[in-house]
């Protein structure tokens, strides 16, 4: 009924009482604002302390407090955190292996000939066999094999050290780093969120509120290494660094070696964030309050579950989805031919000189436009052009079929093969850090920015620096080898 | 969405139907909220547990970490609890509702315009003075709301104590202290939600009376005449404060309609008519 009324009476009387209040607002002085604010404050102070009773002695210095000053330090901040974030990868890379050979016998020793079988009963094409199961299939199979198990590892104990509260000290830790750079603080958390997928940090910089801020924050959320792109890592790192040194040390090399890539990707950000905050990007640094919360023992089970539920399989899903269309993609590129070559290996053979002139090779960069849906489809990418292109049918099954690799041993013979050296393998490693972030991360760049030229620097800036930045590296290696 | 069994667990037992068990009269709804009878806001400041409350009454698994910040924009689930289906909006942590940030604007707008039916306000038991801060202000803008400190195991492990019995006296809204990590408190929350939804519990929220002086007489002027043109306005004095302070925002919002018309906020999304609530 009051709604009618309003409706009736339109504008007269809001306006009755807005020009009421604008007579009376000239007879008052002072800030009314303020007077409000410090009545709430001084209510709130009073019922809170008779509400609350504490014990008469004085606290002694708790737990927590003593932890802080430990890893909030300046001397043992860093460090603490390399340890931590070392440790965390050396389980992953080293707890990994064995799963995953599990899950590639199964899925692709044991099902995949069942599926061919079952194909040539039913008495498909061959093509469609190829595309059903040598394409998409075992496309999907290898992406689980690959990311499954570093995945379960990873996330939960990266989930527990969030519950614990290890986290904000990060931030605390690089929050000096920011503002020095030019940049807002709580850019660390975006940060955080990006390690886990950059479309959730680009989406999480919304809680920076100046847009120039905020902007460098969205612009270089894509150095923070995201889920995809972990395992990349993970089993680059493992076949081809942790092989330099003997076998009992490999797996921690390894494991510093990404360690290594993740800090690079932290300091792109610094540089990058302090180029931009000089140059396009200028103004003052906003502050902001840190509030430090206590630490809270993990409940390990429920981060467990929550951290399979909420990332393992969503991004595991979402690689699924993903793979499915690239596993045909894949499969008929290198089985449909053009002027006696497939379609695969012209791509490959046009962007070969470019590769070998940045270090990696002509199927890495076919396989990043390939995985611009995804980084989770590269490696899977990678291994079945190798194949295609060096013609290793003892390897693999022919053209275009993603095979199963036994042991790291042989899947270090076939790189080697495809003509792969350490170079090659470091370079992957950067380049997979600086490239254009996934087309779900781009969208929503431009969804946050709203801005086509934003969307575009986001996109080739780090594509720019992966290009220059492995063009060096190539540069410089070989100049000493 | 079918309609949903009237009696959740165990149908059977005496014990699922027995109205002394709340817990199983809760029915988590997750997302699948299509239409509803109350809205429930759940405010607090950063990091005092939001988002593991929404995740409890709701089933959903709203991502929560322990650091501030951390949910962006508004969630919302529903859950269903002595046969009335609830909607709750997960809003971001603020520490105040003085809308000096964009955080703080969607809480207070919510808050405001949307109208809930009643608003949850979880607070820190550690940090209680200054959560206070936000309570009261909540409490300023809308007449129905329950209070939850959560946390208090955390308070006792630091040697305090907090009487719920006092603060619900000084408040004038339901106190439920709670330690919804390990579930503690969260039966009782509920039914303190549905108390005041339903109206069988009424507020006598905390309001500031101790206005300068100087301006009392405007103010009691505007209150009086905000009252006569919007009588269900839950919160005409805190609208008459704001306008003598010059709240632009305030400003707006009663000149294009959003405070004065008592329907729901266009952000909100419809409510259906059974559902309106009172």
């Amino acid at each position: 009924m009051n709604a009618d009324q309003a409706d009736a009476g339109a504008e007269s009387p809001a306006e009755d009482i807005l020009r009421t209040a604008q007579r009376l607002r000239q007879g008052i002085t002072g800030d009314l604002h303020e007077y409000w604010v410090e009545a709430i404050y001084a209510d709130a102070a009073r019922i809170a302390d008779r509400a609350v009773s504490r014990p008469e002695k004085k606290a002694r210095p708790t737990w927590d407090r003593t932890i802080d000053r430990i890893v909030t330090s300046r001397l043992w901040g860093f460090p603490i955190m390399a340890v931590l974030f070392t440790g965390m990868f050396w389980i992953t890379i080293s707890g990994a292996n064995i799963p995953s050979g599990w899950i590639s016998n199964l899925l692709i020793d044991r099902i995949c000939p069942l599926l061919r079988q079952s194909a040539d009963a039913v008495g498909f094409p061959w093509w469609l066999k190829g595309l059903l199961v040598d394409g998409i299939y075992l496309c999907t199979a290898w992406i689980i094999a690959v990311m499954l198990p570093p995945m379960a590892i990873f996330f939960p104990l990266f989930t527990i050290l969030e519950d614990y509260g290890y986290l904000p000290r990060v931030a605390f830790n690089l929050d000096n780093l920011f503002r020095k750079a030019g940049a807002h603080g709580k850019q660390s958390m975006s940060m955080m969120m990006g390690f886990g997928c950059n479309s959730a940090g680009v989406v999480a910089t919304r809680i920076i509120d100046s847009p120039r801020e905020r902007l460098i924050a969205i612009l270089t959320n894509n150095f923070a290494l995201c889920n995809g792109r972990w395992p990349t890592q993970f089993l680059i790192a493992s076949v081809f660094i942790g092989s330099l040194v003997p076998a009992y040390l490999a797996g921690f090399v390894a494991a510093a070696s990404v360690t290594g890539i993740a800090m690079l990707g932290v300091a792109a950000t610094f540089v990058i964030s302090w180029l931009l905050s000089r140059s396009v990007l200028k103004g003052e640094v906003s502050t902001f309050s840190l509030e430090l919360p206590p630490y809270r023992p993990p409940r390990i089970w429920q981060a467990i579950y929550t951290s399979l539920l909420d990332r393992t399989l969503f991004v595991l899903w979402r690689a699924i989805v993903f793979a499915v269309p690239a596993g045909a993609v894949i499969w008929l590129s290198a089985n449909l031919s053009i002027g006696g070559q497939s379609i695969a290996e012209h791509f490959v053979n046009l962007l070969n000189p470019i590769g070998l002139l940045i270090g990696l090779n002509g199927v890495i960069l076919f396989a990043y436009v390939v995985a611009i849906p995804a980084n989770e489809i590269v490696i899977p990418t990678i291994l079945m052009l190798t194949v295609l292109t060096t013609g290793s049918t003892a390897m693999g099954q022919g053209a275009g079929v993603l095979f199963e690799i036994q042991s790291e041993g042989a899947l270090r013979e076939l790189l080697h093969s495809g003509g792969w050296t350490l170079l090659t393998a470091v370079n992957l490693m950067l380049f997979s850090l600086l490239h254009n972030p996934c087309s779900t991360t781009i969208y929503t760049i431009y969804r946050e920015t709203g801005s086509a030229r934003w969307t575009a620097i986001a996109t080739l800036l780090p594509l720019a620096m992966g290009f220059a930045v492995t063009f060096t590296v190539a540069a410089i290696w070989r100049m000493f080898t | 969405m079918s309609e949903t069994n009237p009696m959740p667990n165990g149908a059977g037992t005496a014990c699922g139907s027995c109205s002394l068990n709340r817990a199983a009269n809760l029915k988590r709804l997750g997302v699948t909220m299509d239409d509803w009878d109350y809205v429930v806001a759940l405010a607090g400041n950063p990091n005092v547990g939001k988002s593991t409350v929404f995740n409890s009454l709701t089933g959903l698994r709203q991502h929560t970490g322990n650091w501030p910040g951390k949910t962006v924009s508004r969630a919302e689930g529903g859950f269903e609890f002595a046969g009335k289906r609830f909607k709750l909006v997960d809003l971001p942590g603020t520490y105040s509702l003085l809308s000096t940030s964009l955080d703080e604007e969607i809480a207070r707008d919510f808050i405001l315009f949307g109208r809930p039916d009643v608003t949850l306000v979880l607070v820190d038991a550690t940090r209680l003075e200054r959560n206070l801060n936000l309570v009261l202000q909540v409490l300023e803008i809308t007449d129905r709301a329950v209070v939850c400190v959560n946390m208090v195991d955390e308070a006792r492990r630091h040697g305090m104590t907090v009487d719920d019995r006092q603060l619900a006296r000084d408040l004038g809204v339901p106190v439920i202290p709670a330690a919804a990590r390990f579930g503690r408190g969260i039966p009782e929350v509920l039914q303190a939600i549905s108390d005041v939804a339903t109206g069988k519990f009424e507020c006598r929220p905390h309001r500031l009376h101790n206005e300068p002086p100087a301006i009392r007489r405007s103010l009691n002027e505007l209150v009086t005449r905000i009252q006569d043109m919007y009588p269900d306005l839950p919160n005409a004095r805190w609208v008459a404060m704001r306008l003598l302070a010059g709240d632009d925002h305030v400003h707006a919002a009663l000149r294009n309609g959003d405070l004065g018309s008592a329907g729901m906020h266009g952000a909100t999304g419809g409510r259906t008519e059974s559902g309106r609530a009172v």
